[in-house]
């Protein structure tokens, strides 16, 4: 955190706090303190995608919890960015199901694409990329998360053309860039084809 | 083959309406109350009878474990916690019951509580899973607006709450306890058994947390009647499954099959088969990173089932099964993941916290082969002194992609050390 620019202070806007107090009213009474990865979340999400100290404590003052707690959630969780970052947080899984159907060229391309290594922002502002675990996807590898969504069944060439379009603005279709809807076989579908109705 | 009508998730490619009238279309919700009429130990029964066992990666006991909790509702209330942390290597199924399928689960969180004397359910989703969260929370919204969860939910005279809570990004919360630790607010660290969830779990209060796909089958069996659940698959490895088919094959795809299906059926029905063909397969994973990986010879004959793939001296874990064409480079495969479970680590217990870093620098001069053969002997000992000594599974999970690479590609590991010295020379 030290050699990041630190805002004074930090406070949640009231549509903000409004969230915040939605969490909270899910944990039992005396239990607020669960709330604190949620709230830690808004408190992100409302500062361009990191975490500020200032955020944490004032985090910590609304739960009454000791700011140390709140530190340590903070930094165990991945998802907490405690540095800025880019506006399209680009984060590349690299995982053996996603490596076996060809990550490495998926990483050379958005590489290229943005002109920075993994950890680097570009100079715009634009973009971060990031090398992740296991996302969750693997029978659409290789795929990427950029912010709340999943890019998948991606080659270098759609993992290119999805940055070009954030790069002017655009909204890039999420999913599968083959024309799957989700997990069924590319081929055709093995299963489910004997019934009647809806689904 | 699974005939469709003995599908439970009739909807995991989205293809219909996953939103509640199209769930209610496929069966889900139907006359819930008179299961919940069934009283909690006809419940808890009829799950024993079915023999579902947990789909999360240990493959216990369901209803055994539900029948833990106190019979009794004391001073303290019980809660079901869903792990929806879905974070192991290969493993995406949890993921298509909560956007396509999320009804199953809520109905059967409901049931579920109920059958445990829980008045409220915390389902706790990788943070990563943004959409799905939303997916789960709109069906959630939607079965309250209905009266199907609630106060009096179905009209069974039980309240009952229903939470989703996201991660932040931690494979180690899918461990229970890590992920009760985590749902209080803290570092996902797992805590000491005893004391087990059931006596002392999330707040201090009797807690059972099951994976996705325990809870969203649990519905349809108690519709269907457990006999039909038991009759498939083989004895002790009933039901149905669903399987996740990623790597070297042509159709990468999530199948949902009967239990005890061969692993090589599963991959040319539904995956289109190995690319290149059987004969080019070189190696399989069939339960998720961290169970041991299969050499073409045993993938030729083993059932994809616990009992089978324990025999030979693998596991089904979730059932996420990632295949490896001959122009897999195997070392770097497993050191990958070695390379996971140094980054996953939580870094409480030593044995866990040295040792993933240890075996994944090791692993990663094996790649090079700049190594002696002797450090193959080395590592397999170091992995076993990690493998039962640390408070959570974790370290298990982390030796056993390794002994299962020395196990069965031992020449290969060799010639790359035999490789690296000739070219020195």
């Amino acid at each position: 955190m030290s050699d990041v620019t630190q805002p004074d202070t930090f406070e949640f806007t009231p549509q903000f706090r409004d969230a915040a107090d939605a969490f909270i009213a899910k944990y039992p009474k005396g239990r607020h303190e669960s709330a604190v990865m949620p709230l830690l979340d808004l408190a992100q999400r409302q500062h361009d995608g990191w975490l500020p100290r200032a955020a944490m404590d004032y985090v910590a003052a609304y739960l009454a919890m000791p700011p140390i707690r709140v530190y340590e959630v903070a930094t165990f969780y991945t998802m907490y960015n405690l540095a800025p970052v880019g506006r399209n947080h680009v984060q590349v899984c690299t995982n053996l199901p996603c490596w076996l159907r060809g990550s490495d060229a998926i990483v050379e391309a958005c590489k290229r694409t943005l002109g920075v290594e993994f950890g680097g922002t570009t100079e715009d502002g634009l973009f971060t990329l990031s090398e992740m675990e296991c996302l969750g996807a693997c029978v659409n590898a290789p795929m990427m998360q950029i912010n709340d969504d999943y890019y998948e069944d991606l080659d270098p060439t759609s993992a290119e053309s999805i940055l070009t379009e954030l790069r002017i603005g655009e909204t890039p279709k999420t999913g599968s860039q083959i024309g799957r809807k989700s997990c069924e076989p590319s081929s055709g579908l093995t299963s489910l084809t004997e019934l009647d109705g809806d689904g | 083959m699974l005939k469709d009508k003995d599908r439970i998730f009739t909807n995991i490619y989205g293809l219909g309406d996953a939103g509640l009238a199209g769930a209610q279309a496929r069966g889900d919700w139907s006359a819930t109350k008179d299961i919940l009429a069934k009283g909690r130990e006809q419940i808890i029964d009829e799950v024993k009878e079915s023999g579902l066992r947990g789909r999360g990666g240990a493959g216990f006991g369901t209803g055994l474990k539900w029948s833990f909790m106190p019979k009794e509702i004391g001073a303290r209330p019980h809660y079901l916690v869903v792990n929806a942390d879905e974070g192991e290597p290969g493993t995406c199924k949890d993921r298509e019951i909560m956007r396509f399928e999320p009804h199953k689960l809520v109905e059967g969180c409901l049931i579920a509580s109920f059958a445990m004397g829980a008045h409220a359910a915390y389902i706790y989703i990788r943070g990563e899973f943004f959409r799905e969260a939303e997916a789960l929370q709109s069906a959630i919204d939607e079965a309250y607006a209905a009266g199907l969860i609630g106060p009096d939910a179905c009209g069974s005279g039980w309240d009952f709450e229903c939470y989703v809570h996201r991660g932040m990004g931690a494979y180690i919360c899918g461990e229970e306890t890590a992920l009760i630790e985590s749902l209080e607010g803290k570092k996902g660290q797992p805590r000491l058994k005893p004391p087990f969830p059931a006596n002392a779990g999330l707040y201090g209060c009797p807690t059972t947390v099951n994976n996705v796909e325990s809870i969203a089958v649990a519905p349809t069996i108690l519709r269907r009647g457990h006999e039909w659940f038991a009759n498939l698959g083989r004895a002790n490895n009933t039901g149905t499954k669903l399987f996740n088919i990623s790597g070297h094959v042509n159709n990468p795809c999530t199948v949902e099959e009967e239990m005890s299906i061969p692993l090589k059926e599963l991959i040319e029905v539904h995956a289109g088969g190995v690319i290149g063909g059987w004969d080019n397969l070189k190696a399989i994973i069939p339960g998720g990173a961290s169970v041991p990986c299969l050499p073409r010879s045993i993938c030729d004959s083993v059932l994809m089932d616990f009992d089978s793939l324990r025999d030979v001296q693998s596991g089904l874990g979730t059932a996420a099964i990632m295949v490896m064409d001959q122009s897999t480079d195997i070392i770097a495969a497993i050191a990958r993941l070695s390379a996971f479970y140094t980054h996953e680590s939580c870094g409480q217990c030593t044995p866990c916290r040295e040792g993933t870093g240890w075996m994944s620098r090791m692993m990663a001069r094996l790649v090079s082969g700049e190594a002696s053969v002797a450090e193959i002997d080395t590592l397999e000992k170091v992995s076993r002194q990690i493998e039962g000594h640390t408070i959570c599974a974790l370290g298990d999970a982390a030796a056993w992609p390794i002994q299962g690479l020395i196990r069965h590609f031992r020449p290969e590991l060799e010639a790359r050390i035999e490789q690296a010295k000739s070219r020195a020379a």
